[in-house]
């Protein structure tokens, strides 16, 4: 069995009178159309594996209909499976007695609704308590929890506000508090931001990324708005009728799409801005290796000449960064001794970028430096660096 | 008769009569129960002057509705008492509430338990119909068979002459409780009877309160109807003046059970929305002081 927060392997769902003799037939290679007109059976999900790793958050994209909600709720189970396994941190949900489900539903597990689904009678801090109450949360105690988190979404001063008295981007601030006050490892979100106009959805997603800088958690988001998946996604899972396509990291669907569906939700995005660092790293920046001794500075100085490139970096063996020169700089040093070497001191510290970083921050990094950054991975190995004309002509490239 | 060929009729008096002749004293008993508890209520109602009673009625008024509606409700009972019709309408209101309370008892659960079961809404279904579109007269021979005359068969040919609209608009309230509203209730983890208590009921609250309040008006109809067996009241004036074509007493009787039915109808439906607009007072004590705190209320957004 393969590891992670969330395992999910063969997962079938048949809605209809008969769902077993769907599976049959599914197993015999119908298709869905026919398994309909023939026994009026409707695939809701159809052989679905993945898996969500711990902290991550998991985007489900799909349009409507395509099955991303039906999953989700077959994920804590408020959809009974019709085949497969559902495994939550290596425990089989599908099996689960209904007494430890309910146990685990209040413990660890939470959900936030497209339409927030507040109920409309209790306070907002009731609501923030809702989980807590039902899991025999003394008041006192469960109160406190909820007013803690309806700071963490900022809306404290509103605690004995009834829900329609707020705007819908408030109500859904409630909704993630509700779903927060039980601190649980892993939250499902069913297109929770989709109700709101595109400004507050921006602004919820910030909500969101901040909470989860703070404190990670395992989220399952479905959304059917791709700027929201490659926003906030830390992989996308693609969904068309009942089968999950394709998974993979944003920048992954956008590079390698399986098929048109997939390459359709792209077509309407600027995917350049997605790009990450690692991404934008040209060849064309001159590279110099401290090999246990320092470079010479007239092979340096030559290169650079020959390339006609303002600098260069200088990486040890161990592929880490050294730092930069300049050819001013490399000039000086042959100017002054012609056999001189290119020593640490002699070498412009620079700031390396992490390759994860985005295109908006590497614009702002390039604009006020005069030459290019180097970028190194997340165990600090050297991947190269970003001029500016590189990025000038990745993004011409992928506007074309 | 004789060119019947199927006599439904007889078997029905036949069961009847079986009931009355074997389990006679199990209907007494339980007469006296409906008795006993009627009459307690009955009492309550006596029990204070009809100006304080008035007064409690005015009060609820302007609590749930407003100025005006207390003011129609004092004017309204006030007309009652002039023409001598109070002690009646009181005999009356207590049938009433007797009747509601036991079909609320009896309905509500009902409607909860078809609301969760299909199979037991598509039984009880033709049963309410049956209920509910049988001449309600129908329901007072074998009432006053079995229990004999006086009050209780009035009250229990009232329950089930009135009880269908509790357990329908429960079932029906419960079951369009918005469907990510109960997920929300799962969700989080609430077993069967927290998701019933804390989501359906609440959630479903302004349909059974409808229900109640259509309980309540057509308990009041049967009410007066069941004067027939002696079950007491305005019904008896009703009865009195069709008997003596006495065109006033009809008319002076026959008010006062429109002005109960009115007040009855308009209490009970202001309890049907779970916040309802802000009380009369509270909105009046704003006005007042708009004019000074300039804090406005963040008004809502559509969503």
């Amino acid at each position: 069995m393969p590891h992670g927060k969330i395992v999910v392997e063969h997962l079938f769902k048949v809605f209809g009178p008969d769902p077993q003799e769907a599976l049959r037939r599914l197993e015999q290679g119908h298709d869905k159309d026919r398994i309909l007109a023939d026994t009026g059976n409707v695939i809701g999900v159809c052989d679905v594996s993945f898996s969500v790793q711990e902290g991550e958050i998991f985007v489900l994209m799909g349009l409507s209909g395509s099955g991303k909600s039906t999953l989700i709720r077959l994920i804590n189970r408020l959809v009974e499976p019709t085949a497969g396994a559902v495994y939550i941190d290596g425990q089989d949900i599908s099996t689960l007695p209904e007494a430890k489900l309910i146990e685990l539903r209040r413990r660890d597990m939470s959900m936030v609704f497209q339409s927030f689904a507040l109920m409309p009678g209790r306070t907002v801090l009731d609501n923030a308590a809702f989980g807590l109450e039902v899991a025999g949360e003394p008041r006192a105690e469960r109160e406190a929890k909820a007013m803690a988190v309806l700071e963490q979404v900022g809306l404290a001063s509103f605690a004995d506000k009834f829900p329609h008295e707020l705007s819908g981007g408030m109500q859904q601030r409630v909704g993630l508090a509700r779903a927060l006050a039980v601190d649980p490892s892993l939250i499902i979100m069913d297109e929770a931001f989709s109700a709101l106009d595109p400004l507050k959805r921006r602004e919820m997603q910030d909500v969101l990324l901040d909470l989860q800088n703070q404190h990670r958690r395992t989220i399952l988001f479905v959304s059917h708005d791709i700027e929201e998946a490659l926003r906030i996604g830390t992989r996308i899972g693609i969904m068309e009728g009942g089968r999950l396509i394709q998974v993979g990291t944003p920048q992954e669907l956008i590079d390698n799409p399986v098929n048109d569906y997939v390459r359709n939700f792209f077509d309407a995005v600027d995917t350049s801005r997605y790009l990450t660092a690692g991404q934008l790293t040209g060849d064309d920046v001159p590279m110099f290796v401290h090999n246990g001794t320092a470079p010479r500075a007239t092979t340096v100085c030559r290169a650079l000449e020959e390339q006609n490139k303002a600098f260069g970096i200088v990486i040890d063996e161990d592929n880490h960064l050294c730092g930069m020169i300049s050819r001013e700089q490399a000039a000086q040093l042959v100017e002054d001794d012609q056999g001189a070497r290119v020593y640490a001191d002699s070498l412009e510290d620079v700031e390396p970028m992490a390759a994860d970083a985005s295109l908006e921050q590497v614009i702002e990094r390039l604009v006020d430096s005069p030459g290019p950054v180097p970028v190194v991975d997340e165990d600090g190995n050297y991947c190269g660096a970003i001029s500016k004309t590189a990025v000038l002509t990745q993004l011409k490239g992928g506007q074309a | 008769m004789s060119d019947k060929t199927l006599d439904l009729g007889t078997w029905i008096n036949d069961g009847v009569q079986h009931l009355l002749d074997n389990h006679g004293g199990a209907f007494d008993s339980a007469g006296q129960v409906v008795a006993g508890f009627s009459e307690g209520i009955e009492a309550l109602l006596m029990w204070p002057p009809a100006w304080l009673l008035i007064a409690c009625f005015v009060a609820l008024g302007l609590w749930r509705i407003g100025v005006r509606f207390a003011l129609f409700t004092a004017v309204a009972f006030t007309l009652i008492v002039l023409t001598g019709f109070w002690e009646q309408t009181l005999v009356t209101l207590g049938l009433t509430f007797s009747a509601t309370l036991i079909s609320l008892v009896l309905g509500v659960p009902l409607g909860i338990w078809a609301a969760r079961s299909d199979r037991v809404a598509a039984i009880i279904r033709p049963a309410l119909d049956f209920m509910q579109t049988m001449p309600a007269f129908v329901y007072l021979i074998p009432a006053a068979m079995l229990f004999g005359l006086g009050r209780v068969p009035g009250i229990l040919a009232t329950v089930i002459f009135a009880m269908p609209p509790a357990v329908r608009l429960t079932n029906l309230g419960i079951r369009q409780v918005n469907r990510e509203l109960v997920e929300a209730g799962q969700a989080f983890g609430c077993n069967r009877r927290q998701l019933l208590f804390k989501v359906q009921l609440p959630n479903a609250l302004p349909s059974i309160m409808a229900g109640v309040n259509q309980t309540i008006m057509m308990a009041l109809s049967m009410v007066i109807i069941a004067s027939m067996v002696g079950a007491g009241g305005l019904g008896n004036d009703v009865l009195a003046s069709i008997q003596r074509l006495d065109i006033g007493l009809g008319f002076e009787s026959g008010m006062a059970v429109v002005l109960l039915a009115i007040i009855l109808d308009r209490i009970t439906e202001s309890f049907g929305t779970p916040r309802p607009a802000r009380g009369a007072l509270r909105a009046w004590f704003d006005r007042l002081f708009a004019s000074r705190s300039h804090s406005t209320a963040k008004t809502q957004e559509p969503s």
